[in-house]
């Protein structure tokens, strides 16, 4: 297992988007590889995509508002050896163009790359139709598809260009709101390669995106009543870290699953799938339970919905009981 | 429709309606002023004039159907509804809020007199052909209406439900595009061209009607147009002007999906007060 240390401060951390990694990302892609190419769904710049666009106007399709079309030309620009990012909304993104991801993109193995913003209900006030709950799942059963969810800006930045180095098609979910830099510019990054940021031997906390930072505040508390808890950062659903998770379950005897999606067929459900095959211990899982998001700032939904701190603590306490 | 409201009674309405609008967008924060203003003089008229609804009874069997398409400009809708009774103007002021009847993208569950849940653009037309082709299986006089954006049309389910629309030739389904010329990223002629619309769904077996969709006579005589012409569906191309009534947010691409702070309200609540 590969361990972190942490060298920021949890309790007064810098907020910053993951979406502005993205846009960072896609933007240095382009200037390391000009075979890296970018459509447009008319949402450019609040999907961070416009820096490509603005940086490399020639290589950014605008294609408007039809998420099939854009996946089937990307596949076109693939198949001519381009490297294409297709970014969207992730509900849109994932949802709409499913079976063109699936049939067209995945089956034949293509090139494509995808940007999915906006994920998660701390979208706030749009609502449930924009809040992407549901991609993880559909976007991790698909064969030849890698699932990305990095924990901060710098990590989006990190996975956009490694998305951009690797071949195949890779789904990289980031989000709307500012949200805890928690990695720095060292901390190392690799596809497939789960990392501990704080070590622990009572109970293990594997989380995805923002999450961790809310798993991390968590072990801080838990420390207080002599809890020791280790913190997993686990950004790459698929191929997902059998090593790291097993060697987790296995040095803590008990698993809390925390990530802001539904719990059916998520991150949990990828970990709960290595684990009740090769080391099944106690797990708690939080998530959204099975029920759509709603209106409302991020700060309200996200304590309305269980995914805070608090949270993941009391869930803590709960598998701890059960070890 | 019991009433019928006038020219000059419509042009009230719209001009209250407006107001609300910017006032619920306002205090959410967060919301659409753009399409809202766009598409408020052809909701107007729907509601008062064109459409068979019963606030007091909005299950009631035999009303007509209205599919917001374009979801994001609810607001619009919102202060429609309250204004007939569907719900009380206080929940107005609740807009985008944890807990409120009215969310940031029409939830039919949330909020009485919503037909559907939408907000994800191109799949109110299908919903309105299956909603008219039902319609007609029952052998109902009932109407189906369905408002979508410019740059909504660049969905390929558009054209595939208009294709299916043409093809049973339904003639009691009326959609209306909002042609404010508007997306997010800009023109909606740069972003991905359109045109010719009128051609397009012409071409695929509707009638169709060029109006200005500010013109409040214009629309009515296009919808009792629509509802006397047989054997095709109609759908009615309203040139429009994204963000009108207020100046400084007619035609800009920046008020798309931005709530007005205190100042611009204040300001764009005057220019809609002086306008007689
Ligand atoms: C399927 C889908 N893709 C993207 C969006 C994000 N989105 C919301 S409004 C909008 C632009 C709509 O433009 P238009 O249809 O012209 O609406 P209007 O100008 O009337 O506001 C976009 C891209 C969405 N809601 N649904
Ligand atoms: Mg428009």
């Amino acid at each position: 297992m590969r361990i972190v240390n942490l060298t920021v401060d949890i309790d007064n951390p810098e907020r910053i988007p993951t979406r502005f990694g993205y846009g960072e990302g896609l933007l240095e892609a382009g200037q390391k590889n000009e075979e890296v190419v970018a459509l447009g769904a008319d949402i450019t710049g609040s999907v961070k995509a416009d820096l490509f666009r603005d940086a490399f106007p020639d290589r950014f399709f605008s294609l408007g508002i039809a998420e099939q079309n854009h996946i089937g030309v990307a596949a076109g620009l693939a198949l001519m050896n381009k490297i294409p990012f297709v970014t969207n909304y992730g509900v849109f993104l994932a949802g709409r163009g499913w079976d063109e991801i699936r049939t067209t993109v995945c089956y034949s193995n293509l090139n494509v790359k995808l940007g999915g913003a906006h994920g998660g209900i701390s979208v706030g006030p749009d609502g449930a139709t924009h809040q992407a709950l549901e991609e993880i799942s559909i976007m991790r059963c698909l064969p030849n598809m890698t699932v990305v969810v990095p924990s901060d800006s710098i990590e989006t930045k990190k996975a956009t260009l490694a998305a951009a180095e690797m071949f195949g098609p890779i789904y990289i979910r980031y989000g709307r709101e500012k949200v805890p830099v928690i990695t720095d510019e060292s901390t190392p990054f690799k596809i497939g390669e789960a990392y501990c940021m704080r070590e622990g031997t009572d109970v293990a906390i594997i989380a995805c995106g923002a999450m961790v930072y809310e798993g991390l505040v968590a072990a801080k508390e838990l420390e207080k009543e002599g809890i020791s808890t280790m913190v997993i950062n686990n950004h790459t659903i698929k191929p997902i870290d059998k090593a790291t998770i097993i060697e987790a379950a296995k040095l803590t005897g008990a698993v809390v699953t925390v990530e802001e999606h539904q719990v059916m067929g998520g991150m949990g459900s990828a970990v709960l799938e290595v684990l009740a095959q090769d080391c099944p211990v106690p797990v708690e899982m939080i998530g959204v339970m099975d029920r759509f998001g709603e209106s409302g700032d991020p700060e309200t939904l996200m304590k309305a919905f269980g995914l805070c701190s608090e949270n993941v603590a009391e869930a803590v306490r709960r598998v701890i009981k059960r070890k | 429709m019991a009433h019928q409201l006038n020219e000059n009674e419509l042009k009230q309405k719209a001009r209250h309606y407006r107001r609300d609008i910017l006032k619920m967008l306002y205090e959410a924060g967060s919301g659409h002023p753009g399409g809202s203003l766009s598409s408020i003089d052809i909701l107007t008229v729907l509601y008062s004039n064109v459409l068979r609804h019963n606030p007091e009874n909005p299950c009631w069997e035999d009303r007509d159907r209205f599919i917001l398409s374009k979801g994001h400009i609810c607001p619009a809708l919102y202060t429609i509804l309250s204004d007939f009774g569907y719900f009380a103007r206080e929940e107005l002021g609740q807009l985008r809020q944890y807990g409120s009847m009215l969310q940031g993208h029409p939830c039919m569950h949330h909020t009485p007199g919503l037909e559907v849940s939408s907000g994800s653009l191109g799949q109110g037309l299908s919903i309105a052909v299956g909603v008219a082709l039902a319609a007609r299986l029952n052998g109902t006089d009932i109407r189906t209406y369905c408002l979508m954006g410019d740059g909504e049309v660049q969905e390929g389910q558009v054209w595939e439900a208009a294709m299916s629309a043409g093809h049973y030739k339904l003639d009691n389904l009326c959609a209306i595009v909002d042609k404010n010329g508007l997306q997010i990223d800009g023109n909606v002629e740069d972003v991905m061209n359109i045109d010719p619309l009128t051609d397009k769904f012409e071409a695929f077996n509707w009638n169709v009607i060029e109006i200005d969709g500010h013109d409040v006579v214009e629309i009515g005589n296009a919808f009792l147009q629509a509802s006397q012409f047989s054997g095709k569906p109609t759908m009615i191309i309203a040139d429009t002007v994204k963000g009108k009534g207020v100046s400084f947010m007619e035609n800009a691409p920046g008020w798309h999906g931005v709530a007005p702070n205190k100042e611009q309200l204040d300001a764009a609540l005057a220019e809609l007060e002086e306008e007689k």
